[in-house]
């Protein structure tokens, strides 16, 4: 990667500025988005520094509109990205659905802030990660990250930029109000040690009537614009060549299976979770910044001889159901923690429920990561 | 005898063996509009990105032309056509769209981009009516017309005036024309393509199925003769009142002016970040 583009160095950094690096690194080119608590350190810091490497932010009339133009722009050849909070993500979906339907590689920040609705804007939870996978209308896989601090929102987003332009689809980076604005050491790598992945587009000159740009479980060459390819692009169904198909059922059955498939097929790779529950009988399963508070606790557990465990999904979406049920085949006790009311936990516990006891543990006030203490007193209780 | 072949139909997608357009509509005057300004400046399909939206008029350049086109989500092929522009500025973006897509359900990405004065041509088919659907009332609908949602009649007053809310919003480029002038408005369409700056052309454009038979108004020859009829150059315009306008369609070049564009402004931003002093990182704190 350039080496304009990475600023190596050891920084006490704020999370969201984090962010806006791992995007400078991983090759962005194009950022939109409107103003919103507490995602605006992002934006703001991107509109500082992309101009510099030759490209731009560009703040937009809504997050309608600012989805709309970075899809557009990832046709038009960029790397792009855009940066809001729940409420944005709200009003992005349908353009979300679109990119998902057209497989257009794009990057979708959420920091997640109180709510619903408007909410509490500075106050961090895990509201919205259910609806990154639900969230726009019909079937669909999607992939989503959560990182846990500062050094994360910089790696992450480099991984996030990576998997969009691999698997061609739109990726999230589900962090929160509190990893978003912690401020931590943060060390990024010199730019030859930062792997970034391009997506594969046709060969030039490739005759038009003969290119399969869609619908691939391999991911099929990104027929970009400006390179000849007559790309007729529509997120209503279509077959392998992008031609429209709306009278016949099989098609859509083709549509809507191999749009998933292509996620699916390589969940194995895309997958990345942090396992430390070797012997443990309880098991912390959680992600994002609660993580912490899970490590943190096992440690105390350990301290006081008890054998307990953490299981941390980095990539939530596609879920990685093998990861739980590998996990629960040996821990005798589950225990979900998230900043929320449980959006996960029907997933976790649908995997793991046949092997072992699973529980969920919310935060004493939503908005409030679990204290250490609690979830140790919570480990005690049930390892009696 | 050799095959007689339409001089536009190298512009047309090979797949293609029909178009969606119900007898007599307005939108292949508009199609055969924009080829023929293409044609007209020698220019090629791959020159341009189309870009549209949802409705009749959206599949004027999808599936029909062979280029690059983006069929986008209902309201938002500008905010689309904003991103492919801003990533590919040598190429010519166009947006096909009709009434409810561009002024109802997205208006706020035309006056925002007319605004910004971003180069791009945006075509509107301004035919009253969602005609996709089946004929419900639009915002372009005239008041007391009895539509499939407004079967008493229309209850809210019409939206008369599109291109003057695109004039007020800033745009560089407006023109009004009906599918009455074809000749004109091919000429207005070239005169959007070379202009740097936000183009919008509106084309009062007959939808004779959903429009002309529910509501009376006649076939599309008695709605074209309508639309002749009621017509009014721009300069003959300026010299009567309001009153003496009422029920005409001022048509004409309505707005041609130089002013700052987006994209231009954009590259000269670019170059005052390169050129600054290396900012030093921003580690958050304040």
């Amino acid at each position: 990667m350039d080496e304009k583009r990475v600023c190596t160095g050891r920084y006490f950094m704020m999370g969201n500025v984090a962010c806006a690096e791992g995007a400078m690194a991983a090759g962005c080119e194009f950022a939109a988005g409107y103003p919103i608590t507490p995602a605006t350190e992002v934006a703001n810091h991107l509109a500082e520094k992309l101009p510099q490497v030759g490209g731009a932010f560009f703040q937009m009339e809504d997050e309608i509109s600012s989805i709309a133009a970075v899809i557009g722009a990832s046709w038009a050849g960029k790397k792009a990205m855009t940066v809001t909070s729940g409420p944005g993500i709200s009003l992005m979906l349908e353009n979300i659905g679109f990119a998902i339907g057209v497989e257009t590689p794009c990057v979708i920040v959420n920091v997640q802030r109180g709510a619903p609705s408007t909410g509490m804007p500075t106050i961090g939870i895990q509201g919205d990660m259910v609806q990154a996978k639900h969230g726009s209308h019909g079937d669909y896989e999607i992939i989503a990250l959560c990182p846990s601090s500062p050094q994360e929102m910089f790696e992450h987003t480099v991984i996030a930029f990576n998997y969009a332009e691999k698997y061609r689809t739109p990726v999230f980076l589900l962090s929160d109000a509190f990893v978003g604005h912690m401020r931590e050491e943060v060390v990024i790598p010199e730019a030859d040690k930062i792997k970034t992945i391009y997506r594969k587009i046709p060969e030039l000159g490739t005759d038009p009537l003969k290119l399969k740009g869609f619908l691939d479980e391999n991911v099929a060459p990104m027929p970009i614009f400006g390179k000849g390819f007559k790309a007729h692009v529509t997120s209503s169904c279509h077959d392998e060549y992008g031609k429209r198909n709306l009278i016949d059922i099989s098609a859509l059955d083709k549509f809507v299976r191999k749009l998933s498939d292509k996620i699916l097929k390589h969940k194995e790779e895309i997958t990345l979770v942090e396992r430390d529950y070797e012997g443990a009988e309880v098991v912390l399963v959680s992600y994002g910044g609660v993580s912490r508070a899970a490590a943190e606790a096992v440690l105390q557990a350990r301290k006081k001889g008890i054998a307990a465990g953490t299981l941390r999904l980095i990539t939530v979406w596609p879920f990685p159901g093998e990861e739980i049920e590998k996990m629960a085949r040996k821990a005798k006790h589950v225990i979900v923690l998230e900043n929320n009311l449980g959006q996960i936990y029907p997933y976790i516990k649908a995997e793991a429920a046949h092997f072992s006891e699973v529980s969920f543990l919310p935060p004493k006030l939503v908005g409030e990561i679990q204290d250490p203490e609690d979830i140790l007193k919570k480990i005690e209780e049930i390892s009696k | 005898m050799s095959e007689l072949v339409h001089p536009y139909h190298r512009f047309i997608r090979p797949t293609v063996t029909h178009s969606s357009f119900c007898p007599g509509c307005g939108d292949g005057t508009i199609a055969q509009s924009i080829l023929r300004a293409i044609d007209g400046l020698d220019m090629d399909m791959d020159d341009f990105v189309f870009v549209s939206g949802i409705g009749c008029a959206a599949w004027i350049p999808s599936p029909l032309f062979n280029a690059d086109v983006l069929h986008t989500t209902h309201g938002r092929p500008i905010a689309f056509a904003f991103g492919i522009k801003m990533g590919l500025t040598e190429k010519k973006v166009m947006v096909v769209s009709g009434d409810g897509d561009l002024v109802a359900i997205g208006g706020n990405h035309l006056i925002q981009n007319a605004r910004r004065n971003i180069e791009m041509v945006v075509i509107c088919s301004n035919n009253g009516i969602y005609g996709m659907t089946g004929g419900q009332a639009a915002p372009t609908t005239p008041m007391g017309v009895k539509t499939t949602t407004t079967p008493y009649g229309t209850f809210e007053n019409v939206f008369e005036d599109i291109s003057g809310l695109v004039i007020a919003a800033g745009a560089s480029f407006v023109a009004r024309w009906t599918t009455g002038h074809p000749r004109q408005l091919t000429a207005s369409i070239k005169k959007a393509i070379q202009k740097k700056g936000f183009a919008f052309i509106e084309v009062i454009s007959q939808c004779p199925v959903q429009f002309g038979r529910k509501m009376g108004v006649g076939n599309a020859v008695q709605m074209l003769e309508d639309y002749k009829n009621r017509s009014i150059s721009i300069q003959e315009a300026k010299k009567l009142s309001k009153e003496e306008l009422k029920g005409r369609i001022v048509v004409g070049e309505l707005v041609d002016l130089d002013k700052p564009e987006m994209v231009e402004e954009v590259t000269r931003m670019r170059k005052k970040a390169m050129g600054g002093a290396e900012a030093a990182v921003d580690t958050g704190r304040s």
